[in-house]
């Protein structure tokens, strides 16, 4: 039998050599640091949500139907009647939020490594582009349940390109497809959800992967470990890629699956978090609800959407602000002058300014989810404010912070007292 | 041999124009699919006129109709409401609605052609939520020189029984009055009126 199946690897191998070579370069020959603590589970589980997602996404498109008049009750029908739907669909409202958790702590540990820094800067621009395209999969899909915050948000954020001076009214007409948002939305929201965001983000995910192995991983020292080679070539402090890391990421997977099984089976809806409740009310185009907000990964943003007053009888400068805030991810790599790479061997200028920095998000986060009233109201002699909402304040502040954080960056990285770094990776 | 690899002047111009040619075909060909994401002319033709019967609605009660798939509110308002209003100017971001969308018979100073009876779209000019009535009793909510108005859920905006909005609201200007005609002391029809009939 062995000698069968080595005689027709032997044969597929003779004819399409390439899938060894490519197995080869990017796992069994592919040199990573030996030193990968915690932080480096989040890119492959990352890859294993987007798996969860297009899986348990071809099945719920089974049943689904993007009709203005069907689509919620096709959703209750998944629920209720159609064999092990409910989890079908709990697979992937749950993916979708743990897709956003773990993007966001890939994300910060980029942050914490300097993974963004030189050689790296195209390995983070396709991570931004992904994360983005995941902001825009995460928006079309939440349409499709045509609930009161799937109908709500979409009119919100379609809303936000109305605001773009000039072409702003007719570019929100041609996203809608109609005056308001309605049933050709959700028609043109569900093709995007399904075939063509989907095929960008598997796109973008291979070219984050080709231009991290074309320079190599990152660690938590920030050393360059192609720097220090053996006498075979390979780095002393690199361990192939597979089978050791791929066994430390089956077990985070492990780990991984076991939260994500208990929040689908336990606690699908995170109290509100993860399925709004509003959300089980059919759309009603002529009633917004007492109280709309995004779904927990959008909020930060929404925040500092709702922080920015008018200006010229305009909401643009707040779209604006929303947008500058992600866009500005782009520029992380040059806004950064610091010569070291990772926290280990920063300053505490640079140190205070991440965990500041990691403050304010949450604060932000936490402020969208609720109401500008939350926090109630500044006394009444405080007249000369435009607003008296607490909340308000605060997001106006946390906001400044945040944009302090990237504007200052060229500045405090430069000025930072760093440590030395060492000539191999430590531990 | 140098003879072959210098490049053929004539070879390499066809294949500019080539390449020209060819790149501009390809962007003439996003075209139609560009354009099939317009409304189609379905969704155009559905924008009739709606008629409202006016006799149903109490003094102090706000009737909600749907035209262009929009919710319109019509407002009957009372003696007290109308005089909120006055009062409210100082605290107004465009109180004479000089920078918002209204016909020119409901530029105002009660942005209505009847005072009575006050039309508007329903839809936040900040992002299109619907903002909801809030009565002259719910100042514990909305704060103690509040004289009724609506209030958006979305974003926290503010606008007066006129749909005026407050100063510090994130929506930049007033309500937007749809066209209507009152074509009986009982009937109101929107999304139409004598300007805009002969066109």
């Amino acid at each position: 039998m062995g000698a069968q199946l080595r005689a027709l690897w032997g044969w597929f191998d003779s004819r399409m050599p390439s899938v060894a070579e490519q197995w080869k370069v990017h796992a069994a020959g592919y040199y990573a640091p030996k030193n990968f603590n915690f932080w480096y589970f989040f890119g492959s589980l990352a890859m294993l949500v987007l798996g969860i997602q297009i899986v348990s996404g071809i099945f719920l498109t089974m049943n689904y139907k993007p009709d203005a008049n069907l689509a919620f009750g096709s959703v209750e029908y998944i629920m209720r009647d159609v064999p092990a739907g409910w989890l079908i669909r709990y697979i992937h409202s749950t993916g979708a939020s743990a897709f956003f958790i773990v993007v966001y702590l890939h994300m910060f540990r980029g942050l914490l490594y300097g993974s963004y820094k030189q050689p790296r800067e195209l390995v983070w621009i396709f991570g931004v582009l992904i994360y983005l395209t995941l902001m825009g999969e995460a928006f079309f899909g939440y349409l499709l349940p045509w609930g009161q915050m799937s109908y709500w948000g979409a009119q919100v954020i379609v809303n936000l390109f109305g605001t773009v001076p000039f072409i702003g009214p007719d570019l929100a007409l041609w996203i809608r497809g109609d005056y308001v948002v309605s049933d050709a939305t959700l028609n043109r929201f569900f093709a995007l959800h399904v075939i063509a965001f989907p095929l960008v983000l598997l796109g973008l995910v291979v070219a984050h992967i080709l231009a991290l192995h074309d320079v190599g991983s990152n660690n938590p020292d920030g050393v360059e470990i192609k720097k220090v080679k053996g006498p075979d070539g390979h780095p002393l402090d690199g361990i192939p890629f597979h089978p050791y890391y791929t066994v430390k990421d089956i077990m985070g997977a492990v780990f991984f699956l076991a939260i994500f099984c208990f929040i689908m089976f336990f606690v699908p809806e995170v109290s509100g978090y993860f399925l709004e409740y509003n959300n089980f009310i059919p759309a009603d185009p002529l009633k917004t609800p007492q109280h709309i907000a995004p779904v927990w990964y959008f909020t930060p943003y929404y925040s500092i959407l709702r922080a920015v007053p008018p200006l010229f009888h305009s909401q643009f400068p707040g779209v604006l602000a929303m947008g500058i805030a992600t866009l500005i991810l782009f520029f992380l790599p040059w806004l950064d002058r610091s010569p070291v790479k990772s926290i280990r061997y920063r300053g505490t200028l640079y140190k205070s300014a991440l965990a500041l920095f990691v403050a304010v998000f949450l604060v932000l986060g936490y402020l969208g989810t609720e109401p500008t009233t939350v926090w109630g109201q500044f006394q009444d002699r405080w007249d000369i404010l435009d607003t008296k909402d607490v909340a308000t304040w605060v997001a106006r502040f946390c906001s400044i912070l945040y944009f302090l954080f990237f504007f200052l960056m060229p500045w405090y990285t430069a000025r930072d007292k760093v440590k030395p770094v060492p000539e191999r990776v430590t531990a | 041999m140098n003879e072959q690899e210098k490049p053929d002047k004539t070879r390499r111009s066809l294949l500019v124009a080539t390449s020209a040619v060819g790149a501009v075909a390809g962007v003439a060909a996003a075209v139609p699919f560009v354009a099939s994401m317009w409304p189609s002319e379905r969704a155009r033709a559905a924008g009739a006129p709606v008629e409202v019967d006016l006799t149903k609605i109490a003094p102090g009660s706000l009737e909600v109709v749907e035209w262009r798939g929009k919710p319109v509110w019509i407002i009957r308002r009372t003696k007290e409401m109308l005089d909120s209003l006055k009062a409210a100017e100082p605290r107004l971001s465009d109180p004479a609605s000089k920078a918002s969308e209204q016909p020119k018979y409901a530029q105002n100073e009660y942005r209505s052609a009847k005072p009575e009876y006050m039309i508007m779209e329903g839809v936040c000019t900040h992002l299109g939520c619907s903002p909801q009535l809030k009565s002259a009793e719910a100042k514990a909510e909305m704060g103690a020189d509040w004289a009724g108005g609506f209030y958006c859920p979305c974003h926290g905006s503010k606008f007066d029984l006129a749909g005026r909005v407050f100063r510090g609201a994130p929506a930049p200007v007033n309500l937007k009055v749809p066209p209507y005609e009152f074509v009986s002391d009982g009937t109101l029809v929107i999304g139409e009126d004598k300007e805009k009939k002969g066109v």
